[in-house]
């Protein structure tokens, strides 16, 4: 395990939100109040990862602590109107949408008064007293050794949980809109999200970062704990879609049963730093797994892709292509590792990273890593970082296409197919729009 | 229509053409001929813009502007076509959607209207009989993992779709088997008119029986130093080059 340095920046200033935080939830929430006052103490050790941390050498934390953020607080008021909501709508009217506005839930901004039967949607306040919430809620995403996790846990005040009874499919795609409403002060926004999927039941879930007008920038830190049951399929789809200026950590733990399948897509265009942690633990066997990722930066962007699928048992499947197009000073970030323990037999793991570089001052940085500790295995990884096609771009100019719409047509098709893979037609459709404006 | 003079031009800094002389009329089909390395894919790209090959004298009219200050997809739209020798593979892009872009571009350029889908869709599948191309074809992605034969046609597709007036087929029979070769032959033919002129780049007479040339020219290092009728094409089929070769040793 690496040594994390805590010299600088100093975790304090969070610490006493999160004493009083702890207080008043201890109030309203006792069952969690101990998990809370264990993420605090794992924050106390770990402290905000700095450059010198091998996993976090490229993103620089340090201005989310020294820039003065404050952390939102539950006696916020909401701004956004369902109708300014409306804007981040990505999966069609029909779509349940839930806007979770600066971390909290928006009710009044939100469309979920219809919702298909099989699914309960709320806060976690709705939700006090339910087993599958009391036995999950803060259970799987690691605080202890992950300091930005911590830090969701002891900070976050209003977590969203949507309940999927076993069996049920729900057709309608729910998305949570996550939009960041910037003040005169930078604001730090812990979002977090419980999603348990009953067994054989099936849902498509959306999330997605947007801010919503100008002000100081905001730093969002997301958790998302999604528990698939078994023969369970889960449909995931993490979009981000922020002001040039936010920064924006998210850590999903996706914890799957038997026989169960999921799809997450993380399609990130907006932020100036962003890092999404992905990892997904196959905990049974007959497992598949896909996990796609599409990045497009420009300017003075820092993403990065840290995911780590975690086999534990034997038969199962997966699968992970990321594709990233750099331009402009932007730096692209793809950390892979695939762990193949000792139980997981048969496991069939593929990995592949391609990147296409537009710029002199742009990069890229892949390390695919695979720890392989079972032996019938058949697992497979590889990365590519290149330059637009010239030949390809002649080709096309030749036939009278000019240079921009040629280089925008081979930037879109080098991109799109990550997006081609997204089940739901509708946000399919958007997202094909977001990239296109991105690549404008 | 195209008037070459005296033109120079380098890759690599390496020479290759060393003042060709070269006049083609509306409604003729020139055939070049020539040995490996005699400069006929050099003229072909040079003609069409690419970028790594350096002009370094002479000029080229086409249709009474100065090509060579061109962009290539200025060339393009002004009526140039080459019909590549290696046509390119474009994974993620349909057929359809580029051959799209590329019309309505085209068009636009020249102040037309664009074509909706359904125009397009009704020009497509007028052209398509043409090189006898099914439908599959415009739907997958621009050459990609088509065979030698498919993406030839694909080259004559393209040309039939957007009507040039002078065509540049830079070894468009290299790689055919006789029915490909009969397939992009007929859809040549299909486009000739008094106003549309073709310059046919080739190894092999075989070609010349399908689409028969006005004229004939052979290439060799870097300057046209023959001219005849389809006639000659059969005697250098015969021959070879030999004999032109010491021709020019002589007279030099």
């Amino acid at each position: 395990m690496t040594t994390i340095t805590t010299s600088a920046p100093s975790p304090s200033a969070f610490l006493q939100e999160a004493e009083m935080f702890a207080e008043l939830y201890g109030k309203q929430q006792p069952a969690f109040l101990n998990l809370r006052r264990e993420a605090i103490a794992a924050f106390t050790k770990l402290g905000i990862p700095t450059g010198k941390h091998e996993e976090w050498k490229y993103l620089n934390l340090s201005g989310i602590t020294t820039a003065g953020y404050r952390t939102v607080s539950p006696t916020d008021t909401h701004a956004l109107t369902a109708k300014e909501a409306e804007q981040y709508r990505l999966a069609g009217k029909k779509s349940v949408l839930v806007v979770v506005e600066n971390g909290r839930l928006n009710s009044a901004a939100s469309s979920m008064n219809d919702l298909p039967s099989g699914i309960k949607i709320g806060s976690l306040s709705d939700f006090l007293g339910q087993d599958s919430v009391q036995s999950h809620l803060f259970q799987h995403a690691d605080f202890v050794n992950e300091a930005l996790v911590a830090m969701n846990t002891m900070l976050c005040y209003e977590p969203v949980i949507i309940l999927v009874e076993k069996n049920a499919k729900i057709e309608l795609p729910v998305q949570l809109s996550f939009v960041a409403v910037p003040g005169a002060e930078s604001l730090s926004i812990p979002a977090r999200v419980l999603v348990v999927m009953g067994d054989q039941s099936e849902c498509t879930v959306i999330e997605s970062y947007h801010t919503h007008g100008d002000g100081a920038p905001t730093f969002t830190n997301a958790v998302s704990e999604i528990v698939v049951g078994k023969g369970a399929r889960y449909f995931g789809t993490k979009v981000q879609a922020e002001a040039d200026t936010s920064k924006n950590i998210s850590y999903h733990k996706v914890n799957m049963a038997r026989d169960s399948y999921q799809h997450l897509t993380t399609v990130t265009l907006g932020g100036l730093l962003v890092r999404n942690n992905l990892h997904i633990r196959l905990d049974d066997v007959n497992i598949n797994s896909y996990l796609n990722g599409l990045y497009v930066l420009n300017g003075d962007q820092v993403v990065d892709n840290h995911t780590l699928v975690d086999h534990a048992m034997p038969n199962c499947y997966s699968n992970e292509l990321y594709k990233g197009i750099i331009d402009g000073h932007a730096t692209g970030v793809f950390n892979g590792k695939i762990w193949v323990r000792q139980d997981a037999q048969k496991t069939n793991a593929y990995q592949s990273n391609k990147n296409l570089l537009l710029s002199n001052e742009a990069s890229m940085n892949t390390k695919p890593q695979l720890e392989i500790y079972a032996d019938d295995v058949k697992c497979s990884h590889g990365a590519t970082t290149g330059q637009l096609d010239d030949e390809a771009l002649f080709y096309l100019r030749a036939r009278g296409i000019g240079e921009e719409t040629a280089r925008a047509l081979l930037n879109h098709a080098f991109a799109a197919d990550v997006i081609e893979q997204v089940e739901n037609e509708e946000l399919r459709a958007s997202l094909l729009q977001l990239l296109e404006k991105k690549l404008k | 229509m195209l008037s070459i003079k005296n033109l120079q031009a380098a890759v690599e800094g390496k020479q290759i053409l060393n003042g060709l002389n070269f006049e083609v009329k509306p409604g003729e089909v020139h055939a070049i001929m020539g040995p490996n390395g005699s400069g006929k894919s050099t003229l072909a790209s040079v003609l069409a813009g690419r970028e790594e090959y350096e002009v370094s004298g002479g000029s080229v009219s086409f249709l009474g502007t100065d090509l060579l200050e061109m962009s290539p997809e200025d060339r393009a739209r002004a009526g140039l076509f080459l019909a590549f020798q290696y046509p390119v593979e474009i994974p993620g892009v349909s057929n359809a959607n580029f051959l799209k872009t590329a019309v309505n571009e085209i068009r636009k350029a020249r102040g037309e209207e664009i074509l909706d889908s359904k125009a397009f869709l009704k020009l497509m599948n007028e052209k398509m009989k043409l090189v006898e191309m099914d439908k599959a074809m415009t739907q997958r992605s621009v050459n990609e993992g088509f065979s030698g034969g498919e993406k030839k046609r694909n080259e004559i597709f393209q040309m039939a779709m957007l009507e040039p007036k002078l065509s540049i087929l830079d070894e468009t029979d290299s790689g055919l088997d006789i029915d490909a070769l009969r397939i992009v032959s007929n859809g040549v033919n299909a486009l000739r008119t008094p106003d549309r002129s073709f310059i046919v780049i080739t190894h092999y007479q075989r070609l010349l029986d399908y689409i028969v040339p006005d004229f004939v020219h052979v290439l060799y290092k870097g300057r046209i130093v023959k001219s005849g009728t389809k006639d000659l094409a059969l005697e250098l089929e015969e021959k070879g080059y030999d004999w032109i070769k010491e021709e020019i040793a002589v007279g030099a």
